[in-house]
């Protein structure tokens, strides 16, 4: 399996250099669907400048990177792009390392529960095998590396590399079983964007399944394990954000990032659905909507924690596919890792109903978005509405997709307990509906 | 008895004009010159720059003084009440053009333009601030009450004071530039009404507001500062300057002929002197240009000619003193004329030492670039200068692109001061020190993005653009001839406006052209419709996720049909036909 994977690194390092060094680079850096206030190259550079003029990068409203992205460039901004194609790998490697265990666990689970006949008699083609079970990591180390969004991403040298890159690596430290590095790489995540706190539930949830403790309210091991994992989390946010004020002796960066990500200052067009909101809003009602804006990123949560407890990996796609769609500054770079995860589920194939109208409706999105930026922006002859109306049906794709294999992931798990062939009480065959 | 009546007389007598005695010692107190400088300048137009100015040896800051009679109540009040140490405040229409006038007496950029020094006595600068541009807004009938921290920056190095100061603390300091404000006559009736005599006599009679803004520059200016009362410097006055500068165009106001007299550019010609003035002349620049004879020929004759070193140049002027009591005696009016003895040659127009330009570069509505071109035409002499650049907030600057380019190479400034803008609450500030080497262009580039604003934040013109504040430029230009120390009281005016510290240099304060740049606009019919998009794509999400998480699979039963269904079963059974 090593070499397959090889040379896939090997094929996406290829093409991230021949785009470096084409003149394409530049073109790519300043797409405002690629670069976000957030985590442009440009204002990591800015910010460097402004700690080299002696001024620091936190008074002004450039820069919004964490104090840690400071105390890295300092010392690697000659190897940026190496850095950033590094970046990439790693969050590939550790992806595949990551589903392959994964699947083991699947198998592992799924021949208990065949075991315990707790599936119907008749579901033997859903079953998943490990032959096709074999490609999958790859796959997805595939799916990430040569996805066009990725690709763009670390050719712009956005930040959103090095985030992915940390989300990555939880995911494999909770698959792995370590809750440690679960908590330390998770206090990472959420210190460098906030919004990966919600991938906790799962973290916990998987976690919880592996050491075998059941969830329920009153049971005092699952509430022991909770609290130790929780205050690991919080031990460790605690220490790098100290840590990052020692680095520049002032508590400046927490409203200029966390105050910045939440309130939603700079209106900048970008692929998500917040900044034409705020730029039309009405004054009076602006601290309210943006207050529903991102509680609608947390809250679901608790729902999703509740329905899908007994598969804690599908919550965590689902959960990272809500932080991409509705965080307040997304690009490209966020779709990328939720869309890594879309071959783990390729055994719901079958049960997706508008997969191709979806996935027409985002590529035709993906194609649109530079032709009427560029007729808003330079031509002149279109105004904002048309680049709004993209992101509004981009976006609307994106949720029609997580929900539909969503739908699909339930009436797989319908299918398993209650049989493939379903009749009524009649005998003819019988249609599944959700009520 | 008679003896003692007399001496009570007597005494009575020098007692009785006592208060009168006491308003002539406070008549001494207060001085009003006024003056007018005619300039021609070399593309044939003529620049007439008016002072009035106003000494007062009184302490405003000390005691309360309720007497005013020269210095105008409004502003001594002002001083004294908010703590004001030094106020430049310029109001002007139109762009100095420095290539083609050469160098400004005294240049002001386009729009309103306040500046402030503070008394270090004052504690909180920026309400003092905030009060005194509210005040000023009334007093002179110009919107200097948008005058707020979004516009406001406190330069480090390029506005030292102009009157006396000990220490200075550049916090104390604010500078604002507005350079939408539109100058008009609503503003020139409240500036006129400061001046002791209106505009009833002596030189304020020219004052007319529809030759006055006919014009391709007009700049009227009020500047108040501390001064020394004398040689020794051992006491304080105040000095109000109230100065009006104003071109007049060859073409539009000259009629195409460059002769130019004083009822042609003002319609009126001087009557009579304004009786509270100590002093009331008229200059007029004669001084010849390129070595040669006098081009220039005035009428009627001078009562007589004055030379002085000024901005480097020797300079001849045309005196005539309006107090001088044979100027009136052949005609009741004073008309002076220019004539030029011969056509001026364009390739006779002198460069000046020091002139700067500015422009935006760039396509599109989400980059640009901002790039200044500072000339130094001196032939062996570098110099060099302190740039400030103002720019506002929603045009975010990104100073690692900042350029500095002389003569092919990188020009490294010796001194840097950047803040950076915060959004809403303050602009960016650029202040650099510059070496200009001789006879070079430096280019000045930096690059900028352009912000989506709020809807609620456009003015009513949004695509008309944005306007950018004119850059500041202050050197100490070498000059040509040496120049001496001037004494403040026997010198022109025009000659004493900036201190200067030695005889080789003269100070210069030059400002670029404003910018207008646009920013990308939303749609503004449309925040009901992207309310409700917006929302309905949140909603369409949480329906669908709320479908998924409350319902479940079921089978589905056979429906026993619906109300339409059973109504026509209700109507087979009548008619005896079997049902659905």
């Amino acid at each position: 399996m090593a070499a397959p994977l090889v040379l896939v690194v090997l094929a996406a390092v290829t093409v991230r250099a021949a785009l470096y060094r084409s003149s394409l680079a530049v073109f790519i850096a300043e797409r405002v669907e690629v670069a976000s206030p957030l985590n442009a190259w440009k204002r990591v550079v800015e910010g460097l400048a402004l700690l080299d003029l002696g001024v620091s990068p936190y008074s002004g409203a450039i820069f919004h990177e964490t104090p840690l992205i400071i105390y890295l460039f300092h010392f690697l901004i000659e190897y940026a792009e190496l850095v950033f194609m590094i970046t990439d790998v790693l969050t590939a490697v550790a992806l595949y390392l990551a589903i392959q265990d994964f699947n083991k666990v699947v198998f592992k689970k799924q021949k208990l529960l065949i075991e315990l006949d707790k599936y119907a008699p008749d579901v033997a083609e859903l079953i998943q095998t490990p032959m096709e079970m074999h490609y999958i990591p790859l796959k997805v180390a595939l799916f990430y590396l040569l996805n066009p969004y990725t690709v763009m991403s670390c050719v712009a040298k956005s930040t959103c590399a090095i985030n992915n890159s940390v989300i990555a690596f939880f995911i494999l430290a909770t698959i792995k079983g370590s809750a440690f590095l679960s908590a330390v790489f998770l206090a990472l995540a959420t210190y460098q964007s906030l919004y990966p706190l919600t991938l906790f539930a799962p973290a916990l949830l998987y976690l919880l399944q592996r050491q075998f403790i059941p969830v329920k309210l009153k049971s005092k091991s699952f509430w022991l394990y909770t609290m130790q994992y929780a205050s690991l989390y919080l031990c460790s946010l605690v220490v790098i954000i100290c840590l990052s004020f020692f680095l520049l002796n002032s508590w400046d960066f927490i409203p200029s990032v966390y105050g910045f990500i939440l309130s939603v200052p700079d209106l900048t067009p970008n692929i998500g659905l917040f900044w034409y909101f705020f730029a039309e809003m009405f004054e009076h009602f602006s601290l309210f909507f943006v207050c529903v804006f991102q509680i609608n990123v947390f809250f679901y949560t608790i729902p999703l924690a509740i329905k899908l407890k007994e598969h804690p990996m599908f919550f965590m796609f689902v959960q990272l596919a809500i932080i991409s769609i509705f965080k307040s500054y997304p690009t490209v770079g966020d779709i990328a890792l939720y869309m890594a995860f879309l071959p783990v589920w390729s055994h719901l194939y079958r049960f997706l109903r508008n997969i191709f109208i979806l996935s027409c409706v985002l590529i035709f999105c993906s194609f649109l978005f530079p032709v009427l930026w560029h007729l808003w922006i330079y031509a002149g002859s279109a105004n904002s509405n048309f680049y709004y109306a993209i992101t509004l049906t981009f976006n609307i794709g994106q949720i029609l997709l997580v929900s539909d294999y969503f739908y699909a992931f339930l009436r797989r798990e319908y299918y398993l307990t209650h049989g493939l062939h379903l009749t009524r009480q009649d005998g003819t065959e019988a249609m599944l509906v959700l009520k | 008895g008679g003896m003692a009546a007399a001496v009570l007389l007597l005494l009575l007598l020098a007692a009785g004009p006592g208060p009168g005695r006491a308003d002539a010692g406070q008549e001494r107190r207060d001085a009003l010159r006024e003056e007018l400088l005619l300039s021609p300048l070399p593309t044939g137009d003529v620049a007439a720059t008016f002072q009035f100015r106003t000494r007062w040896d009184a302490d405003l800051q000390r005691g309360a003084v309720s007497h005013y009679r020269l210095f105008p109540k409004a502003l001594g009040r002002l001083v004294a009440a908010l703590g004001v140490r030094e106020l430049h405040l310029a109001l002007t229409q139109g762009f100095w053009r420095t290539r083609y006038w050469g160098q400004p007496p005294l240049q002001a950029p386009a729009g309103a333009e306040l500046w402030v020094w503070f008394q270090p006595t004052v504690t909180d600068v920026d309400k003092a601030w905030k009060e005194l541009s509210n005040i000023l807004s009334g007093i002179f009938c110009a919107s200097l009450n948008f005058i707020d921290s979004t516009n406001t920056v406190i330069p480090t190095a390029s506005f030292k004071p102009l009157g006396l100061a000990n220490g200075t603390d550049h916090h104390l300091l604010r500078y604002a530039v507005l350079p939408r404000e539109v100058v008009c006559t609503e503003n020139l009736t409240p500036w006129k009404k400061l001046l002791p005599c209106g505009s009833k006599a002596g030189l304020a009679v020219l004052l007319k507001a529809e030759r006055l803004f006919h014009s391709s520059y007009h700049s009227q200016a009020v500047h108040i500062r501390p001064i020394c009362r004398d040689a020794s410097c051992l006491a304080m006055s105040w000095e109000l300057r109230q100065t009006l500068t104003v071109v007049f165009d060859f073409f539009s106001s000259g009629q195409g002929k460059k002769d130019w007299s004083l009822f042609k550019m003002f319609s009126r010609t001087l009557t009579d002197t304004c009786p509270l003035a100590s002093q009331s002349k008229v200059y007029v620049d004669i001084s010849p240009k390129n070595k040669e004879k006098e081009l220039l020929e005035v009428s009627p004759p001078p009562t007589s000619v004055h030379e002085a070193v000024v901005q480097g140049e020797k300079k001849t002027y045309a005196v005539y003193d309006l107090l001088s009591p044979s100027l009136f005696n052949t005609s009741r009016s004073l008309n002076v004329q220019l004539k030029w003895k011969r056509p001026q040659d364009s390739s006779e127009m002198p460069i000046p030492t020091l002139h700067a330009q500015r422009y935006v570069a760039g396509y599109g509505l989400q980059t640009g670039q901002i790039c200044t071109l500072i000339y130094n035409t001196h032939p062996y002499r570098a110099f060099p200068v302190i740039l400030l650049e103002s720019v506002p907030w929603y045009l975010r600057l990104y100073v690692h692109t900042l350029t500095i380019i002389t003569k092919g190479k990188e020009n490294k400034p010796s001194y840097i001061h950047y803040q950076p803008a915060q959004d809403r609450r303050r602009p960016h500030l650029l202040e650099m020190l510059i070496q200009l080497p001789a006879n070079s262009v430096t280019k000045i580039t930096i690059q900028f993005e352009r912000a989506l604003l709020k809807w609620t934040e456009y003015p009513p013109d949004p695509n008309h653009g944005f306007y950018v504040g004119s850059s500041v430029l202050s050197a100490l230009v070498p000059s040509v001839t040496a120049m001496k120390d001037v004494d403040v009281e026997q010198s022109p005016l025009f000659t004493s406006l900036f201190p200067s510290s030695d005889g080789s240099s003269y100070f210069v304060r030059l400002y670029t052209e404003p910018l207008l740049v646009n920013l990308p606009t939303p749609d503004f019919s449309m925040p009901y419709n992207v309310i409700c998009l917006t929302c309905t794509v949140v909603a369409v999400c949480y329906g669908s996720f709320y479908n998924l998480l409350t319902r479940t699979f079921h089978v589905e039963e056979p429906s026993r049909g619906g109300l339409a269904k059973r109504l026509a079963n209700v109507i087979r059974k009548f008619r005896g036909v079997p049902p659905l």
